[in-house]
C-alpha cells in the first residue's frame, strides 16, 4: 500500500501524460471526425467517398498497427516528430473514424424536414449543417461520444510501448523496481483510469440532462 | 486523396521492408556446442532435482529478442545464445537432453510471476540479481557480470562517447526497465519500447540517438550490423546475472544449480559457450565470476 504514496509523484506524472494525450487527441479527433461526418453527408459524391474510405480504413486498422506505422514509418520518410506528437497522431487518426460515425448517426436523428426547411429559406449546405442540423445532432450524440472518449482514454495506454512515459509505462517501471507490490500497483493505476472514465461519464451525464429537450 | 494513398502505400512498403531486414539479420548457425547429459543421475528423494529428473523434462524461461544472450528468429525452432547454452548444461546435469527442454519466452515484467505460477522452472533471461527480486524468487549467481552501456549509430560515435554525453539526449530501452531509470538519473530523456528490437530500430532509423541496456545485449546488436552501430563508453552500472528459481527457500536446489554452474565454468564449457555466442561480437572471453554462496 505504501508504494502508492511513496511513488505518488511518478504516478501523477504518468497520469498527467495520459490526460494530456487524452485531451489533445480527443480535441483533434473531434474536429477531424466532425469534418469527416460532414463529408459523408455532403451532396458531393467525391467527398462521400473520401469520408467512407477514411472510416473503413482507420476503423478497421488495429491501433497498435497504426502506432507502428506512425512511429516506425515516419522516421523512415525523414519526417521527425516527438514521440508524444506521434502518439497523438496515431490516436487522433484512429479515434476520428469513431467520432465520424457517432456524429453521422446523430445527423440521421435530425428529421429530414429540418434540413429541407433550412434549404427552402435559402441556406447553403454549410449553413444548414452548421446552424440547423449539427446543433441538434450533437445533442443526440452525447452518450455515444462519451463511449468514444472513454475508449480513447484507455487506448492511450498503447503509447506506453512507443516511447511515451504515461501511466501504463509508469506502472511497468514501478513493477520492475518493486515486484512484491504488484497487486497494489495494479490497483492504484487501475483506480486512476477508473477516475478518468468517471469524470468523462459524469460530464456526459450532466451535459445530456442540460441539453435534454422534449421532442 | 491520391497523395494520401501514395504516402500510405509508401509507409506500408517501408514497414514491410523493415520486417524483412529484421529477419535477414540473424543467420541461424549451430553453435557446435554439445552440453553433456548425465545418465540417470542420483538425487535425494523428494528433492526438486529428483522431480525434474524423473519427469525427464524442464521448462526454462529465456529472452528471445536479445542476440547473443537469448534470441529466436522468425524461422528458428529453438532459441540460441549464452543463456540458452548454460540452460542446456544445467538440464544435462539433471539427465535431461536439450531436445526435452521446453523453452518459454519470458519478458522482464513477467519473470517473477512465471516462476511463482510454475509456468517456468528456471529463468535464464539476462536476469539481474536484485534485493527486491530476492524477496520473491531465488537467484543463483552471478554466472556473468555485465554493465549498462550505450549503443549509437556509427556516425555519432564521436559526439556521444559515453554516459557523460547523454544530457538532454533521447535514449531508448525497454519500458519500465532499470536501465531506463538509470539513464534518466544520468540526465538523459528515457523513451520506453516494448522490446529491445523495436528500440534498436528507432536508433537505426534516426528517430532516437542512443539505446541503453546491459553491454552484453548491446554487443549482440552491434555484431548484427557492425557498420551501422557502435557500443560506446564504459559500463556505468554493474549487472550480475543469476539463474532464477522458486521457491527462494530451496537451498538444496540452489546448491545444485551452483555446483552445475561451477562445473561448467571449471570444465571450459562456460568459456566455449561464451565464445560461440556473445564472443561473436569480438569481445574477449572474460574470466568466469565468483559465485555467491547459496542462502
Amino acid at each position: 500500500m505504501d508504494v502508492l504514496f511513496d511513488q505518488s509523484d511518478a504516478i501523477f506524472d504518468g497520469f498527467w501524460e495520459t490526460i494530456q494525450l487524452l485531451l489533445i487527441s480527443g480535441l483533434f479527433a473531434t474536429v477531424l471526425g466532425t469534418f469527416l461526418a460532414a463529408m459523408r453527408v455532403a451532396p458531393v459524391r467525391v467527398m462521400n467517398a473520401i469520408g467512407t474510405t477514411y472510416v473503413n480504413t482507420f476503423r478497421n486498422t488495429p491501433l497498435v498497427v497504426l502506432f507502428i506505422l506512425v512511429v516506425f514509418g515516419l522516421p523512415e520518410l525523414d519526417i521527425q516528430y516527438t514521440f508524444f506528437e506521434k502518439a497523438t497522431i496515431a490516436l487522433s487518426v484512429y479515434t476520428a473514424a469513431f467520432v465520424c460515425e457517432a456524429v453521422r448517426a446523430g445527423i440521421n436523428t435530425v428529421a429530414a424536414g429540418q434540413a429541407e426547411a433550412a434549404r427552402s429559406i435559402g441556406m447553403t449546405f454549410t449553413q444548414t449543417l452548421g446552424r440547423v442540423v449539427l446543433p441538434q445532432a450533437f445533442r443526440a450524440v452525447v452518450p455515444p461520444m462519451a463511449s468514444v472518449y472513454i475508449a480513447l482514454a484507455k487506448n492511450t495506454s498503447v503509447a506506453a510501448g512507443f516511447g511515451v512515459t504515461e501511466a501504463t509505462a509508469t506502472l511497468s517501471a514501478l513493477l520492475n523496481n518493486d515486484p512484491q507490490a504488484a497487486y497494489w500497483l495494479f490497483f492504484g493505476i487501475g483506480l486512476g483510469y477508473v477516475a478518468i472514465v468517471a469524470v468523462i461519464s459524469t460530464g456526459s451525464h450532466l451535459l445530456e440532462r442540460h441539453w435534454a429537450v422534449a421532442r | 486523396m491520391r497523395l494520401r494513398r501514395t504516402q500510405a502505400l509508401m509507409i506500408v512498403g517501408l514497414a514491410m521492408a523493415m520486417v524483412a531486414c529484421g529477419e535477414a539479420g540473424e543467420d541461424d548457425e549451430a553453435s557446435g556446442l554439445e552440453a553433456p547429459v548425465v545418465e540417470s543421475p542420483d538425487f535425494p528423494e523428494g528433492s526438486q532435482m529428483a522431480e525434474y529428473a524423473d519427469a525427464g523434462a524442464i521448462t526454462i524461461g529465456v529472452k528471445t529478442d536479445q542476440p547473443g544472450i537469448g534470441f529466436q528468429g522468425a524461422g528458428d525452432d529453438e532459441p540460441s545464445g549464452f543463456d540458452i547454452e548454460l540452460g542446456k548444461y544445467i538440464a544435462g546435469q539433471l539427465g535431461i537432453a536439450s531436445e526435452d527442454i521446453d523453452w518459454e519466452e519470458t519478458i522482464s515484467d513477467n519473470r517473477e510471476p512465471f516462476l511463482q505460477q510454475d509456468r517456468v522452472d528456471l529463468v535464464l533471461a539476462s536476469y539481474s540479481i536484485d534485493p527486491e527480486r530476492l524477496k520473491i524468487v531465488g537467484q543463483m549467481g552471478p554466472y556473468y557480470i555485465t554493465g549498462q552501456q550505450l549503443l549509437v549509430r556509427e556516425e555519432d560515435k564521436d559526439t556521444i562517447t559515453g554516459v557523460d554525453d547523454v544530457q538532454g539526449v533521447e535514449v531508448c530501452s525497454v519500458t519500465g526497465s532499470t536501465s531506463l531509470e538509470q539513464i534518466e538519473a544520468e540526465g538523459g530523456i528515457g523513451r520506453g519500447f516494448d522490446t529491445y528490437s523495436e528500440c534498436v530500430e528507432q536508433v537505426r532509423s534516426g528517430a532516437i540517438d542512443a539505446m541503453t541496456t546491459d553491454g552484453a545485449i548491446l554487443l549482440g546488436y552491434e555484431a548484427e550490423t557492425p557498420d551501422e552501430l557502435e557500443v560506446v563508453g564504459d559500463e556505468f552500472s554493474e549487472e550480475l546475472y543469476g539463474v532464477g528459481y522458486y521457491p527462494n527457500t530451496d537451498t538444496e536446489f540452489c546448491n545444485f544449480l551452483r555446483d552445475s554452474m561451477q562445473q561448467a565454468m571449471d570444465d571450459g564449457y562456460w568459456a566455449d559457450a561464451f565464445e560461440a555466442t556473445l564472443g561473436e561480437s569480438g569481445i574477449e572471453t572474460p574470466e568466469p565470476p565468483e559465485m555467491a554462496p547459496c542462502p
